[in-house]
């Protein structure tokens, strides 16, 4: 698998590692009560299909990365730099269930 | 008063040949790593230019001027090296000296690029990895700085804590490349 960083190019998956749902920066407000903050915790849909996901150059340019990828063909969608994405993108694609 | 004597951290270790390719040490130079601050990306370009002539590198790239260098180091930063950077910087930038947490080594010769191809996951070619290009990848299992000086000429950094493993992972790809180019 290949992953077309941003700023480094078309890199080695072994340069990358995997970090989760592509949820970091759009967490609930303190004041959000226990069923959002759970929800962003612990739950996780299980998408067959495209799936927004959080990777880490950290043999490359160190950069965080929301990768686009399909979980049923590994096909990599696109790949933006975490700090560019915009928020609601940094939710998990929903609806994508298969 | 007490006199230190510098020990640069491939001592004992280097200069080696193998076949065509050597590897070496430069000489000790003050290293620098230059992050801008968040927003403060032109002016601190514009604060280097006008401090050392250099003008700041885009991903992949590296930039010189007399007496100093600019390596493209990663997302938003840029190690300086060759010279003590300007205090001016420091308004534009967090500047920290990292001198003595870096080895770096020349691989050259005819033959290191077969070398570095063994040990990293890049594109070699002219087109992909040209003179003065650099990048940030790895170097066997290690985190490393490759950047081309030229043909047959690459300047390699890795962390001085693991300046022998960097040497032994080189020199044995440098030993398999002479042993398959021989006779």
């Amino acid at each position: 698998m290949r992953i077309a960083c941003p700023l480094c190019g078309e890199r080695d998956s072994r340069e990358f590692s995997y970090k989760g749902a592509a949820l970091a920066l759009g967490y609930p407000s303190e004041e959000a009560g226990f069923e959002a903050w759970d929800d962003y915790l612990h739950k996780r849909d299980n998408p067959a299909g495209p799936t927004r996901e959080l990777w880490y150059h950290g043999s490359g340019c160190t950069a965080w990365l929301v990768v686009t990828r399909n979980t049923m063909t590994h096909e990599i969608l696109s790949v933006e730099l975490a700090e560019d994405a915009p928020e609601s993108a940094q939710e998990n694609t929903q609806g994508a269930n298969a | 008063m007490i006199d230190l004597v510098a020990i640069s951290p491939c001592e004992g270790l280097l200069p080696l040949t193998v076949g065509a390719v050597t590897l070496s040490e430069p000489e000790m130079a003050p290293l620098a790593l230059v992050a801008p601050m968040k927003g403060k990306e032109a002016s601190l370009a514009k604060a280097m230019q006008a401090a050392h002539g250099l003008e700041w590198p885009a991903a992949g790239e590296t930039s010189k001027a007399d007496g100093a260098e600019l390596i493209w180091f990663g997302r938003a930063q840029a190690l300086f090296v060759g010279a003590e950077p300007s205090a001016k910087l420091a308004a534009h930038a967090a500047v920290t000296d990292q001198s003595d947490a870096w080895t770096r080594v020349l691989l050259e010769g005819a033959g290191a690029r077969d070398v570095l191809a063994r040990l990293c996951p890049l594109d070699m070619r002219d087109t992909a990895f040209p003179v003065g290009a650099t990048a940030r990848s790895e170097v066997f299992h290690m985190q490393a700085s490759i950047t081309r000086l030229g043909d047959d000429s690459w300047h390699i950094m890795g962390f001085r804590s693991m300046a022998a493993t960097l040497v032994h992972d080189l020199k044995r790809a440098m030993e398999s490349v002479a042993a398959r180019t021989q006779g």
